[in-house]
């Protein structure tokens, strides 16, 4: 999968309070969270966001609450990918089961600017920004095949039907 | 090869003899948990999933306790969502109103949290349960889901970091000055993917109730587990509410440490954070001068019974500061009942406090104590991320009950000394 988009700069710690601020959480619309999408963090990112843009963010992105409002808005608001230099286990674990691509480069993190043009390459493992090229490890083969199937429901309703064909 | 405790747990529910870091395993569940804001979500997907039957209804736990009682329509839809799946699946474990609570106090309470079970919930702070030597730890709706559906889940068999904890206790230290005292040594990053095993000499002296508080608070350090291994104390505490059989697991003397944090707990004073991240601990005595607008009491961090008698320890024949909101939350009715029959409440109204019914509110800012545009509060609840607890121009600080009592009462940030 190749996405290529441009980018929204964000810091380090970017907890799930900035990503869906939980007076937003009396909703499970997608629509309607995402209309409300890091809008703690910077006012402006909910009216201006397009679909196929890119968040780059620094250390720990997504630590706090389990609040899988988070990364549905991210992916509601057309947020293709998130790259960042280290993500919290949970939104981690979120964004794979939600199907929302997700990419760990500490490097592109530290090397990109807000408004910069950048193409991640998910089935090679490359991000490209610029004249530079980063390395990205490719994600275990199990949790490969949840993305494949775009999400753990869909994996797991496939394995379920699998089970009851062949138990 | 030796493991840790909570390796061994991991094991022995995926049916294998032995699991290593970093190693992808399907689990067996014990128990799983959602709450009024992660399992309606979870619903819609249970329902995605063509599910038509929990896995075990006994095994499914849901609580109402974030924006309960509820604060407007929209969550009154939610919660009815949640309510309306309980009754349908007739789940014997559905708590509410008079017979609910803040889902990390209440568990524990009900004695549905044992050593040596494996417990996931929809809420970062399920890692409160390690406290009583089980692994557990938090997830999203949509594992949730596929959790009720199935009863299990798929881990990444976590490293470790051990924090030993030696000497003794000063006064007015408790679990929380502990942990925020650790979260600062590690960082909020500090225990991301990781194991973090609580252990040490010292902890002896920290109540049950206290430990909660600890392995609550493993999440602010990133850990994916809080572990601490059950001695007399906890297993006295967990046989006066349960007589479900249990096993308590321990991890091998030779278990793999990724690293090790040593803390002289006499050199740890009652702590505070400061904005805007959880490792901003350092000693009350050197906050500086800090004039706050609301102090909050209670959530599944502090708000059990112990914290309650702490802190009116401090305010007994005193007065709220005049300037100063204080809000009281009894984590759960059974606490708030047993806080009743103490007086304690008593105490609280006397000094000019607020008390409330069991509910998160504040603490994540969905009402019963949102803060305005540049106000200050002093909370004893788990974050003070930015926006926390309501307007993102506000500003929230992290204790223990005793320096939250305290601040109460002097209207700044204060330690427990200076009105005691």
């Amino acid at each position: 999968m190749l996405l290529e988009g441009r980018v929204w700069r964000f810091g380090d710690n970017v907890d799930t309070d900035q990503i869906i601020p939980a007076r937003y959480l009396n909703t499970t619309d997608p629509a309607e969270l995402a209309a409300h999408c890091m809008e703690d963090a910077d006012p402006e990112f909910p009216g201006k966001v397009r679909p196929g843009d890119i968040l780059v963010a620094g250390r720990n992105f997504g630590c706090g609450s389990s609040r899988e409002q988070a990364p549905l808005s991210l992916k509601a608001a057309g947020v293709a990918c998130v790259v960042a230099a280290s993500f919290a286990r949970i939104f981690y674990r979120n964004a794979i089961n939600i199907g929302l691509p997700i990419v760990e480069c500490p490097e592109a993190a530290g090397a990109v600017a807000q408004g910069d043009r950048i193409a991640v390459d998910l089935g090679a493992g490359v991000l490209r920004a610029g004249e530079a090229s980063f390395r990205v490890a490719p994600f275990p083969e199990f949790m490969q095949r949840i993305i494949a199937a775009g999400g753990l429901v869909p994996y797991t309703r496939q394995k379920l039907a699998k089970e009851v064909q062949d138990p | 090869m030796a493991m840790t405790a909570t390796q061994k747990i991991l094991a022995r529910h995926a049916g294998l003899e032995r699991v290593e870091a970093g190693q992808l395993i399907e689990a067996r569940l014990d128990l799983v948990l959602g709450n009024d804001i992660t399992a309606p979500l979870a619903i819609i997907e249970f329902e995605k999933l063509g599910a038509t039957r929990v896995f075990d209804p006994e095994r499914v736990v849901l609580v109402a306790d974030h924006f309960v009682p509820n604060k407007d329509i929209k969550s009154a839809m939610q919660s009815k969502r949640q309510r309306d799946f309980a009754r349908a699946h007739q789940l014997p474990h559905y708590y509410e109103g008079g017979d609910g609570g803040i889902e990390h106090a209440l568990l524990p309470e009900r004695g549905l949290t044992r050593p040596g079970m494996l417990i996931i919930g929809a809420d970062s702070h399920t890692c409160t349960y390690g406290a009583l030597g089980a692994f557990s730890t938090g997830v999203g709706s949509t594992d949730l889901a596929v959790a009720m559906a199935t009863g299990k889940a798929w881990f990444k068999v976590p490293a470790a970091i051990r924090v030993v904890y030696r000497g003794k206790l000063r006064p007015w230290v408790g679990g929380k000055d502990l942990i925020l005292h650790t979260i600062g040594r590690l960082g909020v990053e500090g225990a991301n993917y990781r194991t973090l095993e609580l252990t040490g000499e010292a902890l002896a002296q920290v109540s049950v109730e206290g430990r909660l508080t600890m392995a609550n608070m493993g999440i602010e350090a990133g850990a994916k587990n809080a572990f601490m291994e059950p001695d007399q104390a906890t297993l006295a505490w967990v046989d006066a509410r349960t007589d479900v059989p249990y096993e308590v697991v321990r991890s091998d003397h030779d278990a793999p440490f990724e690293a090790t944090l040593e803390i002289d707990v006499g050199q740890v004073e009652p702590q505070v954070a400061l904005p805007h991240l959880p490792e901003n601990a350092r000693g009350v005595s050197q906050v500086g001068d800090v004039a706050v607008d609301q102090v909050v009491i209670g959530s599944c961090t502090n708000g059990r019974l112990e914290d309650l008698r702490v802190a009116a320890k401090i305010l007994a024949g005193k007065k709220v500061h005049p300037w100063v909101r204080l809000i009281v939350i009894p984590a759960t009715q059974a606490i708030y009942r047993q806080a009743l029959e103490e007086g304690l409440l008593k105490v609280f109204v006397d000094a000019g406090g607020i008390v409330s019914t069991p509910t998160c509110g504040p603490c994540l800012g969905g009402h019963m104590g949102v803060l305005a545009e540049g106000e200050r509060a002093l909370a004893t609840t788990n974050r003070n991320f930015v926006g926390r607890m309501g307007h993102p121009k506000s500003e929230v600080y992290l204790a223990g009950p005793a320096v939250a009592a305290a601040t109460a009462v002097r209207g700044r940030i204060s330690s427990p000394e200076e009105v005691a």
